[in-house]
C-alpha cells in the first residue's frame, strides 16, 4: 500500500520527480521496537523489584499486574520523550484497546481449556448409548451415561426448530419484503421478545401449557419454551440476511413479470440461503444450552424416554445442572462430562455454521464456483 | 410490494412536477394475497405471543399479587408457602447490582473490543476475533456458571479480601469486620456472580458497538486521517461521537441481558433476602434465580407468587430492551443495500 505512491514516477525511468517522502502510517520502525522491548525489560526489573523485595506478597497474577502497570507508564513516557504528547496519547490508547480486545478472548479460551480438562477422564463410548437406570449415588463416575439426556435435548430443540424456524422466517419475511402498518410495531416487540429472561420463558409455558391447559411436564413443553426463546432470534438473524439482499436482484424480478411470492421465493430466499442455514444453526446452538426454562417444564429423568409427548424428559444441561451440586465425587464428574458434551455439540454447530455461511450473499462459495466453471458460467 | 412503494415517487419524478405522482395500481394475484397473508399472520402469532406472556403470568401471579398487594415492592423475606410475606424489597436491588457489577466489567472490555476489531486489529485477526466474539456468545451460560464455580470463584476472592482489605472506604466494598475479612466470607457473592454474568454480556454489547462502529462513515474517518489525526485521534473524534448510540444502547441491551441471566447466577450465589451495600461478601440474590431455586419447593401459591416476580422481571428487562432498542434506532444504521 505504501510502495504504491513512491514507484509509480519512476518506472518509465526518465523523468524523475523527487517527491517528498511519504508518511508511513503503518511501518513498523526500529526505534519503536527499541522503545518497546526496553519498557519491556525494565518494566520487568522494576516489578521484580517492587512486587518480590518491597511488598510482603506474591503470586503471577500480581506479578503480571504489577508488570502491566510499570509497562504502561514507562513506553508511553519513552514515546512521550521521543515523539510528543499526541503520540503518547495514541499509544496508550492502542495499548488499553489491545488488551482489552485480548481481555474478551482469554475466558473463552480458559473455559473452553477447563471444562475439556474435567470432562475428558469419564468421557467412554457408553456415555453416549447408557442411561443412569443402573446407576446409584456412589456407582463409578465411568458408569451409565447420559444417552437419555442427550436423546431429550436433541428432540426438544428439534421440535422447538420445527415451530419457530418456518415461523421466525416468515416472520422476517414480512418484516422485510412484505412489508405493512405492523413492521415497525412487530420490530420493537420481536426486540422485546429477545429480551425475554429464558426463566421466564419456561415460567410461561409452565403458566399456559402446564397450570391453564393442564398437561403434564414433558418433552413437548420444553421444547414449547425453548421455541419461545428460538423464535426472535431466528426472526432477527434471518431479516437481516435477508436485508442483505440487494434490492436490484428484487427489481429486476418484479420488472420480469415475477409476483411478490414468485420474487420472494425464487429469487430473495435462495440468494440468503446460506446466510438463513447460518442463523439458524447460530440460533439452535444458542438454544442447546438453554436451562432454566428446562428446569421448570422437563421434569428431569434418569432413564431413557424417547417419547418427547409424554412422561417427563430429561435433557443435558438440566442433567449436568442437577448432577454438578450432588456432594459424590462421581456424580460431579457425570456432569463435567455431560457439559464437555454439551460444548462439543455447541462448538460442531458453530463450525457447521462458520463453514457454511459467514459470507454475505454475493460471494459465492469455492464448492460452487467450481461447479459454475464447470458449466462455463463463470 | 415495498420496492415499487419505495422508489417509485423518487424515480418515476423525473422531470415532470411532484403533484403528478400517482402511487402505482397495484393488482396482486390470488397467490400473493395468500401470500402476504401468511406471512402477516406469522407476525400477528409473534404479537399473541408476546401479549400471552405477559398475560399468563399476570393470571397465574395475580393470586399472589392480590395476597401481597403493595407488600410486593416493599416487603423483602420470601416465605409465601409459610404464610409470610413475600416480595422483591430485596431481591431487586441485588438483581440490579449483579448486573450493575457484570456491566461495570463489561462495557469497557466490549468497547475496546469493538474498537480493536473495527480499528485496530489486522485483518486476518479481525475475522478470528469476530468468530471468537461470536463464539463466547453460543457457550451455554450453564457452563460459565460452572467455570466460574469451580475455576474462577476460588482465585477471584483473593481479590474480594484485596479489595474489601485496602478500598473498603467505597461503600460497596466495605464489608462488616465482625468476623475479620477472612477468605471464607467471601464466595457467593454479588460480585462473583456479576463477574461471570459480565461474560456472557460482553459479546452481546460488542456486537452491537461493532456494528454501529463499522457504520462510521469513510469519508470523516479518512478526512479526519488526513488531517494528521493518529488513530486514537480518529477514534476519539469520528468513531466514538458517531457511536455513541451504539454504546449506550449496547450497554442497555447488555444491562437487560444481565437482569435476566439465570443458571450462573443460580450456581453461584447462596440466596440472600436483606437488602445490602457491600457486594464482596457472601450472600447475594435475583430473581430469576429465586425462581430456579424455588421452583421445586413451592405449593401452588407460592408459585403464584413466582409468577409475580416472572412478571416483574419480564416488565423490567421490557422496559430496559425498549429503551435501548429506542436509542441504537436513533443512530443511524444501514437499510438495504443495492447493486
Amino acid at each position: 500500500m505504501t510502495s504504491t505512491l513512491n514507484t509509480a514516477p519512476t518506472t518509465d525511468g526518465e523523468v524523475k520527480i523527487d517527491t517528498e517522502e511519504r508518511i508511513k502510517i503503518r511501518d513498523i520502525e526500529i526505534v519503536d521496537v527499541i522503545v518497546m522491548v526496553g519498557s519491556a525489560i525494565s518494566a520487568l526489573a522494576l516489578s521484580y523489584f517492587f512486587f518480590q523485595i518491597l511488598l510482603p506478597v506474591s503470586g503471577a497474577l500480581g506479578f503480571l499486574v504489577c508488570w502491566y502497570i510499570f509497562f504502561n507508564i514507562i513506553s508511553t513516557v519513552a514515546v512521550w520523550e521521543l515523539r510528543g504528547a499526541i503520540k503518547a496519547k495514541d499509544h496508550l490508547a492502542r495499548i488499553f484497546i489491545w488488551t482489552g480486545g485480548m481481555a474478551a478472548v482469554v475466558p473463552l479460551i480458559l473455559v473452553l481449556a477447563y471444562v475439556i480438562g474435567k470432562g475428558y477422564h469419564s468421557l467412554r463410548p457408553q456415555f453416549f448409548t447408557q442411561d443412569q437406570k443402573f446407576v446409584g449415588a456412589l456407582s463409578e463416575s465411568t458408569e451409565g451415561g447420559g444417552a437419555h439426556a442427550i436423546v431429550g435435548t436433541l428432540e426438544q430443540v428439534g421440535i422447538a426448530s420445527l415451530i419457530s424456524v418456518p415461523l421466525g422466517i416468515t416472520t422476517a419475511v414480512y418484516l422485510n419484503e412484505v412489508k405493512g402498518r405492523l413492521t415497525k410495531p412487530l420490530r420493537m416487540i420481536i426486540d422485546a421478545m429477545s429480551a425475554v429472561p429464558s426463566i421466564v420463558a419456561g415460567l410461561f409455558i409452565y403458566a399456559a401449557w402446564i397450570l391453564a391447559l393442564g398437561n403434564q411436564q414433558t418433552g413437548l413443553a420444553g421444547s414449547l419454551a425453548l421455541a419461545v426463546l428460538f423464535l426472535p432470534t431466528v426472526t432477527r438473524t434471518s431479516e437481516v440476511v435477508l436485508r442483505l439482499v440487494p434490492g436490484g436482484l428484487r427489481e429486476a424480478s418484479l420488472a420480469l413479470g415475477g409476483t411478490e411470492w414468485r420474487t420472494t421465493s425464487r429469487v430473495v430466499l435462495p440468494t440468503a440461503k446460506s446466510g438463513l442455514v447460518t442463523a439458524v444453526i447460530l440460533g439452535v446452538a444458542r438454544v442447546i444450552g438453554e436451562t432454566a426454562p428446562l428446569i421448570l417444564t422437563v421434569g428431569g429423568a434418569f432413564v431413557m424416554n424417547a417419547n418427547p409427548l409424554s412422561g417427563k424428559q430429561d435433557a443435558l444441561p438440566y442433567f449436568v445442572f442437577r448432577l454438578i451440586r450432588f456432594p459424590q465425587e462421581a456424580q460431579v464428574a457425570r456432569a463435567w462430562t455431560g457439559a464437555l458434551v454439551l460444548v462439543i455439540l455447541v462448538l460442531v454447530l458453530f463450525v457447521i455454521a462458520r463453514a457454511i455461511g459467514g459470507r454475505g450473499p454475493d460471494n459465492i462459495s469455492r464448492l460452487k464456483k467450481r461447479r459454475l466453471k464447470r458449466k462455463g458460467l463463470a | 410490494m415495498s420496492v415499487i412503494g419505495q422508489s417509485a415517487p423518487s424515480d418515476l419524478a423525473g422531470d415532470s412536477a411532484p403533484e403528478h405522482v400517482v402511487d402505482p395500481v397495484v393488482r396482486r394475484s390470488g397467490v400473493d394475497r395468500i401470500f402476504r397473508g401468511v406471512a402477516s399472520s406469522s407476525g400477528i402469532i409473534t404479537f399473541i405471543l408476546m401479549g400471552l406472556i405477559g398475560g399468563f403470568l399476570l393470571l397465574k401471579g395475580y393470586d399472589a399479587l392480590k395476597v401481597a398487594g403493595w407488600g410486593f415492592l416493599t416487603d423483602s423475606e420470601w416465605a409465601p408457602d409459610q404464610g409470610g410475606k413475600f416480595g422483591i424489597a430485596a431481591i431487586l436491588p441485588f438483581t440490579v447490582q449483579i448486573a450493575v457489577v457484570a456491566l461495570f466489567i463489561a462495557v469497557p472490555v466490549a468497547l475496546s473490543t469493538a474498537l480493536f476489531i473495527t480499528e485496530y486489529a489486522p485483518r486476518k485477526l479481525r475475522r478470528v476475533l469476530t468468530a471468537m466474539i461470536d463464539l463466547l456468545a453460543a457457550v451455554p451460560s450453564l457452563i460459565y456458571g460452572l467455570w466460574g464455580l469451580f475455576y474462577l470463584q476460588p482465585r477471584l476472592i483473593t481479590l474480594s479480601k484485596w479489595m474489601a482489605d485496602h478500598m473498603s472506604w467505597v461503600p460497596f466494598f466495605h464489608v462488616d469486620d465482625q468476623y475479620g475479612t477472612s477468605l471464607g466470607i467471601f464466595p457467593s457473592s454479588t460480585f462473583v456472580s456479576g463477574v461471570i454474568v459480565s461474560l456472557m454480556v460482553i459479546p452481546i454489547c460488542t456486537a452491537v458497538m461493532r456494528e454501529v462502529f463499522s457504520q462510521a462513515p469513510p469519508g470523516e474517518r479518512e478526512g479526519a486521517m488526513a488531517l494528521g489525526g493518529t488513530r486514537w485521534g480518529v477514534v476519539r473524534d469520528v468513531i466514538l461521537p458517531f457511536g455513541r448510540g451504539g454504546i449506550i444502547g449496547g450497554s442497555m441491551l447488555g444491562l437487560g441481558r444481565a437482569l435476566g441471566e439465570t443458571i450462573a447466577v443460580t450456581l453461584i450465589i447462596s440466596p440472600a433476602f436483606t437488602a445490602k451495600w457491600s457486594i464482596l461478601d457472601q450472600g447475594s440474590n435475583s430473581i430469576a434465580a429465586l425462581i430456579a431455586l424455588k421452583f421445586s419447593e413451592s405449593s401452588t401459591f407460592g408459585i403464584s407468587a413466582l409468577m409475580a416476580a416472572g412478571l416483574a422481571l419480564f416488565i423490567i428487562t421490557l422496559l430496559v430492551n425498549a429503551a435501548a432498542s429506542t436509542v441504537v434506532s436513533k443512530s443511524r444504521s444501514g437499510a438495504s443495500t443495492e447493486i
